[in-house]
């Protein structure tokens, strides 16, 4: 078996340990938390009586090792089973957001990514200079912001006084995708500005880092032009952290943006998984988390493959 | 300018200036926005109701857990989504009289013991079924029967026997109760087809709205149903529920015109909101209350000394102006207001009294160990300001209070009706007799003050099946009092409801039953 392919089915199984175990986790966790469905649904409502019978209909009368173990089996069979609280079946509503959070933190990566490298490959090029300074001044301000206010600053400036795009990043179906985008714009511009900074500095330290060798002093000694020898030679060779620190981001983008969402009404996987945790909705809480931590595992999977293969002494071992 | 002012308000009753024109107009005539504005309303409403257009409302209190089972509702987006596709038996009217609506009439025996609705005919569901009596006694059976979950499920226990009689729907309760229209007006009661034995989610009812989209937590989308039983109601095309939770956001897609109203302004904005020319802030008098309740069987609370010392300590004015910002009313220790049938004015109002309360306090006797007052964001919006502003007033009055900070979730089923004080808050309810049987009676559920005196109970009896309106206004007043200088209630305040409308929609009426015209605007207000 070529040793790329034994390390990929290697990672593949250790993920779905890794996933199993956190479905435990989730389960377990929500278990502990106080109260129950019935009694989230039926808040200040509740009477005794209401209470036993909306327990009856949920089945949370039975054992909870029952419970965890039927959602597994149906999980296995590719079924997520219903919401407790709505009767909604889970895969179908799930996959709707799912797809929303998708959306957002693509085009969120399509800017940012790009223009984080690119600023990076910038302020090597002007090291210690005027450029250097401002890019790095600028991303590490807006980093430093709590996303919401970035948020609602937008909202206020561009959307209400200026008129410029909506306040809502209120997406649906029936929507063309020139609309779409239009509607996500500002989550996406205050997405991009709290990601840049890491990337940026991340690249600018790779780079920097690669621009000690003695490769590079051959390369300039050749007469290639500065950018050409960071874009030719450095980058290649600093890929790997880079690549590390672009997947942690694109992880962010999908599974932690629950505050932008809030602010701009963004219908996500974020609002929707905090909703059903405070119901104790855990069928809902047990799929959102695992399909979390599949995209978190995903990516750092992808980060390692990408940074062996970016090594010819790592993708061919003696 | 006055005479061209009268001359263009008289073409927009016409209906020949639209809104837009107007307002040019009116500038032009050196006019100010908000005047011309306020003009323009004046005029619109002067013309009557005009149908069309797509009416956005922006609310908090939606999640993605929400059902469409009208047995479920609990928060302010379900309501609203209830009064578009359903109606009930009856309504609630702004001025407190009962309104038919499903049911044309309503009669009950000499006794006040057998209440017979007589039900609309011809009426139509949105699955093309026409309504009969059997809907609606299968729906309330499944809003009282034993595997009911439903939130209306307490005010049904006084049934003894339903039946459906042709096209009569006859109700027999086992004590008397004057009140029992106001009971079937409940916005859980939403009849449905077979009573949503089958599908209670499927959001199927006669409402003058058809569901056309629901995505919990995100939207609702209601287009006209042109086969409703009243062509009165509902001016609007289609009605979209868009759930916005965050108050910033939903202040602001109202700002820019991309919803037309807008719930829960925050107290603290509502001033600046309302200088916006394109909307108006509607600040409407209701029957919820912000409170702080003792349980009355529980050291050091089972000392009526105690409780009036506390009661008297709390600064309301003060708690209006700061907490409220202004928008509600002080309260008097029990949960009735003027905004309730039958309240009797003449009950004094509890004074801020330091001396008063350092002599109830002594008197009590208390060892002068830290009283607990358990608090959350979410028991009402300022709880734990409020709490701090009576921790400082209590002080002063030489009564130790301490803050515990409990989190908002969970708050409900583990600090409310269970620890023996703690804030909370009442949403109040349509007439006195639900209110005092809903929560201070000895044997309700949520007595939430644990307060239980057997004269009170049979008190409360004696007004349910009294139909002398003046013998049963001194009986509340009685009652009254007894909450007042016995229970176990704290009542600072009574919240009103803060809502913004865009300017572009006409027709609004105050309502104190419920939020947002008691969930009537797609059906009374029309785009102007």
């Amino acid at each position: 078996m070529h040793p790329i392919l034994k390390l990929v089915s290697q990672r593949l199984a250790l993920g779905l340990l890794l996933l199993l175990g956190a479905s435990a986790l989730i389960f377990g966790m929500t278990e502990a938390l106080p109260g129950d469905a019935a009694q989230a649904v039926l808040g200040q409502s509740a009477t005794p009586e209401a209470l036993e019978n909306l327990r009856e209909e949920m089945g949370l009368n039975r054992p909870a090792l029952t419970r965890y173990f039927e959602w597994l089996g149906g999980l296995v069979q590719g079924d997520l089973g219903q919401s407790l609280t709505n009767k909604l079946d889970i895969a179908e509503s799930v996959g709707g957001r799912l797809s929303n959070t998708l959306f957002l933190a693509f085009w969120a990566a399509v800017i940012s990514v790009p223009l984080a490298i690119f600023l990076g490959l910038l302020a090597v090029r002007y090291r210690n200079r005027w450029p250097d300074k401002l890019i790095s001044a600028v991303t590490l301000t807006t980093i430093s912001i709590p996303e919401f206010l970035i948020g609602y600053v937008l909202v206020y400036f561009v959307a209400v006084k200026l008129g410029m795009f909506s306040p809502l990043a209120m997406i649906n179906d029936s929507m063309t995708l020139g609309q779409k985008l239009n509607s996500i714009a500002l989550p996406v511009i205050v997405l991009t500005l709290v990601v840049l900074a890491h990337m940026m500095r991340m690249t600018r330290a790779a780079i920097l880092n690669v621009m000690q060798s003695a490769y590079v002093e051959t390369a300039e000694l050749k007469g290639l032009t500065n950018f050409k020898i960071i874009y030719r030679h450095a980058l290649p060779n600093a890929v790997a952290p880079i690549v590390n620190v672009v997947m942690l981001n694109l992880a962010y983008l999908v599974v932690g943006v629950v505050v932008v969402e809030v602010v701009f009404v963004y219908p996500g996987m974020g609002q929707y998984l905090v909703d059903h945790v405070t119901k104790r909705d855990v069928p809902v809480v047990l799929a959102c988390g695992v399909i979390f931590a599949a995209i978190y595992i995903g990516l750092n999977m992808v980060a390692d493959i990408v940074a062996i293969l970016a090594n010819p002494r790592l993708r061919h071992p003696k | 300018m006055n005479e061209q002012i009268t001359h263009m308000t008289k073409e927009v009753t016409a209906g020949k200036l639209t809104r837009r024109e107007f307002m040019g107009k009116a500038a032009a005539l050196g006019v100010s926005a908000a005047m011309a504005s306020t003009l323009f309303a004046d005029a619109a409403r002067a013309a009557g109701p005009k149908k069309g257009g797509d009416l956005k409302f922006g609310l908090q209190g939606g999640e993605s857990t929400n059902s469409l089972d009208p047995a479920t509702y609990a928060s302010s987006v379900p309501f609203q989504n209830g009064k578009q596709f359903g109606d009930q038996l009856v309504e609630v009217a702004p001025d407190g009289s009962i309104e038919p609506r499903l049911a044309e009439s309503v009669e009950g025996s000499a006794d006040a013991k057998v209440w017979t609705f007589k039900l609309r005919q011809g009426v139509e569901f949105h699955n093309g079924k026409t309504m009969t009596s059997e809907d609606v006694l299968k729906t309330m059976e499944r809003h009282s029967n034993e595997d009911s979950k439903s939130g209306a499920l307490g005010i049904m226990k006084g049934i003894e026997s339903m039946k459906a009689d042709g096209d009569n729907f006859q109700v027999t309760l086992t004590e008397p109760n004057a009140d029992l229209p106001y009971l079937m007006a409940d916005y859980h009661l939403i009849v449905q087809p077979d009573g949503g034995m089958d599908n209670p989610g499927a959001g199927i009812g006669t409402g003058p709205y058809q569901l056309e989209v629901d995505e919990p937590g995100v939207r609702h989308v209601f287009k006209k149903f042109a086969n409703h039983w009243n062509p009165d109601f509902g001016n609007f095309d289609s009605v979209e529920v868009v759930v916005i939770n965050d108050a910033t956001a939903r202040t602001a897609a109202l700002q820019s015109g991309q919803v037309h109203a807008i719930n829960r302004v925050e107290p603290k904005v509502a001033d600046l909101l309302g200088r916006a020319p394109n909307l108006t802030v509607h600040s409407t008098a209701g029957r919820g209350h912000y409170v702080f309740i003792m349980h009355c069987d529980t050291a050091p609370f089972d000392q009526n000394e105690l409780r009036l010392a506390l009661k008297h300590a709390i600064n309301r004015q003060e708690l209006v102006d700061k907490v409220l910002r202004g928008y509600g009313t002080i309260g008097n220790d029990m949960p009735i207001n003027a905004a309730y049938p039958l309240f009797d004015g003449s009950i004094p109002q509890r004074e801020f009294s330091l001396e008063k309360a350092a002599e109830h306090y002594k008197k009590s006797g208390h060892d002068g160990s830290p009283i607990i007052l358990r608090v959350a964001d979410g028991a009402f919006p300022g709880a734990v300001d409020a709490a701090a502003l009576f921790q400082q007033t209590a002080a002063q009055a030489g009564i130790p209070l301490e803050i515990k900070r409990e989190p908002n979730d969970g708050y409900w089923s583990e600090v409310w009706n269970v620890q023996p004080f703690c804030a909370s808050y009442w949403g109040g309810r349509p007439v006195q007799d639900q209110m005092y049987a809903t929560a201070y009676l000895s044997t309700a559920d949520w007595n939430d003050t644990r307060f239980k005196v057997p004269a009170f109970d049979e008190m409360l009896f004696q007004a349910r099946a009294e139909l002398d309106n003046d013998k049963r206004k001194d009986i509340y007043s009685q009652m009254g009092h007894m909450v007042r200088d016995e229970g176990g209630l704290i009542c600072p305040m009574f919240n009103d409801f803060v809502e913004g409308i865009s300017n572009q929609l006409a027709g609004w009426e105050s309502d104190p039953t419920q939020e947002m015209m008691n969930g009537n605007v797609s059906r009374k207000m029309w785009f102007a």
